[in-house]
């Protein structure tokens, strides 16, 4: 099955480098941190593209401020080709929207995993990095498009409940996928270096739970904490990038930190 | 084109017991034939008949492609028989053989024609179970334990030797691409559990991979044994 393109790929034959983010639990900014990375890693210079793969229940068209006229849902059924889906945004980057009408592909069928993957691999030689903003939860939509991807970033808040679940995520992914590292960041963090702690209470439980029974050890890559920043809430709010209304907030210099962490 | 050199192909094939082709000599069915032949041979495993270690990989890279595409629950089991290295110091290799070839025959008996067998090492055998449903994995690997149990080797005029097997399984994650070595890993590690838990049983890989224990939230939520500003959050870890 082919997802169709227009041949306009780059002239350099190099591939981008796939990171999803993902976070077990909903809510924790998931989107917010997706989509203000891509910023961030645009101004370092990279050509980033986010797809949008919360396929049942996407939002990144929501965070963006975006009504887009044709979504991946189109590419998926024939109506358009890929090209045609490919939107660019204000902060520099593309996306490719999910769309509304995709709650038929939250299941994995054999079609919506080939087709994921054909427009995976029709946009990785046109973009540096390509950040997949998975769905919440350990689904098995979810579980494969994380199977797709270089890294793996997961984000988690303080939150009891969050912790727990991306605790889950992180098991599953050293069990099925065979990660031996996953990047960890974590968002409205409420005091300097909580982040730090939450990484490393983080691997404890990994290393005594999850590591035995491993050949090799889960290491978690803390790349860094955004700190509760009022100015976030405004932005999203407003439905506009932080990087882009509010930058210099410390949110928006955290989130240029973790670029910085994992720039190409 | 010269003559094709096909002696030692045909003495190869004669002398591990393979039918020649019936063809006519030297004709493209022939031909075809003698290359049918020697793909057989170098699939098999010359003692048991098993496939060989080369076969039975690449029979787990077609069922890792057709489980991520069709999603279809399969089942990898290595088997390693107990104490192997006391039948041969006690009683030879050459009754080591003999054990090595029954255990080989009660395995093949307890499975379906579609799934594959393989002897993949010494005393290490592999057993690829398409479409096997997670409930039936421990059925299967009782009937292989017990039928092997029951199996005795007779040595000299009167003498029966039995074996154990110990059995170690992993299915592979449905949906998604994985890869073989992966797959031999993970059942490789369960058939250690089964070992350390005494031989003559079958682990698996537990399935509820994302049940959080609270003896595991108990220590996640502990945090008070790290200072939380002790440790500046941009400084820490090397990638």
């Amino acid at each position: 099955m082919n997802v169709p393109t227009r041949d306009t790929q780059a002239p350099h034959s190099r591939r981008a480098r796939i990171t999803a983010v993902t976070s077990g639990k909903g809510g924790v900014g998931k989107t917010f941190v997706s989509a203000n990375l891509a910023a961030a890693l645009t101004r370092r210079g990279e050509r980033v593209l986010v797809l949008d793969a919360d396929l049942g229940l996407a939002n990144l068209d929501v965070v963006l401020n975006l009504s887009p006229k044709i979504t991946l849902h189109d590419v998926f059924t024939g109506k358009h080709v890929l090209d045609e889906a490919i939107l660019p945004v204000v902060g520099g980057f593309s996306v490719l929207l999910a769309g509304s009408g995709m709650v038929e592909y939250s299941r994995l069928t054999p079609e919506v995993r080939d087709q994921l993957l054909a427009t995976i691999e029709a946009l990785t030689p046109r973009f540096d990095r390509v950040l997949l903003d998975t769905g919440a939860g350990i689904s098995d939509v979810v579980l494969y498009t994380l199977s797709l991807a270089h890294d793996v970033l997961v984000v988690t808040t303080p939150e009891p409940t969050a912790l727990t679940d991306a605790y889950a995520t992180i098991k599953v992914l050293a069990a099925t996928q065979g990660r031996r590292a996953l990047l960890l960041a974590v968002n409205q963090s409420l005091q300097r270096g909580e982040g730090r702690t939450i990484a490393n209470q983080l691997q404890l439980v990994i290393d005594r739970f999850v590591n035995p029974g491993l050949n090799e050890p889960l290491k978690l890559d803390f790349v860094g904490e955004v700190p509760t920043d009022p100015n976030v809430r405004s932005a999203v709010l407003k439905r506009q990038l932080l990087l882009e209304l509010y930058p210099g907030t410390p949110a928006a210099a955290a989130l240029l930190a973790i670029a910085g962490r994992i720039a190409l | 084109m010269p003559p094709l050199q096909v002696d030692a192909a045909l003495s190869l094939l004669q002398q591990s017991g393979y039918p020649l082709p019936a063809a006519v000599v030297g004709s493209p069915e022939w031909v075809q034939g003698l290359i049918d032949a020697l793909c057989q041979l170098s699939s098999r495993d010359a003692l048991t008949g098993l496939a060989n270690r080369r076969h039975f990989e690449m029979v787990l890279g077609r069922e890792i492609d057709r489980v991520a595409r069709a999603g279809e629950p399969a089942l990898l089991l290595i088997v390693d028989i107990d104490h192997f290295k006391q039948v041969n110091d006690q009683h030879g290799h050459n009754t080591g053989d003999e054990v090595l070839k029954a255990v080989s025959q009660a395995l093949l008996e307890c499975v379906r024609p579609m799934d594959t067998v393989a002897r993949i090492g010494g005393e290490e055998f592999g057993i690829v179970l398409p479409n096997c449903p997670p409930a039936f994995g421990p059925t299967v690997a009782a009937r292989l334990r017990s039928n092997v149990e029951r199996r005795q080797v007779t040595i000299g005029l009167s003498q029966q030797i039995g074996v154990t097997i110990s059995l170690g399984g992993a299915f592979a994650p449905q949906w998604v691409r994985s890869s073989v070595r992966l797959w031999l890993e993970r059942a490789d590690l369960q058939l250690y559990n089964a070992k350390a838990g005494g031989r003559n049983r079958a682990v698996f890989e537990p399935a509820a991979l994302s049940m959080v224990s609270a003896e595991e939230k108990g220590l996640l939520f502990n945090i008070s044994e790290f200072g939380a500003s002790a440790v500046d959050p941009e400084t820490g870890s090397a990638r």
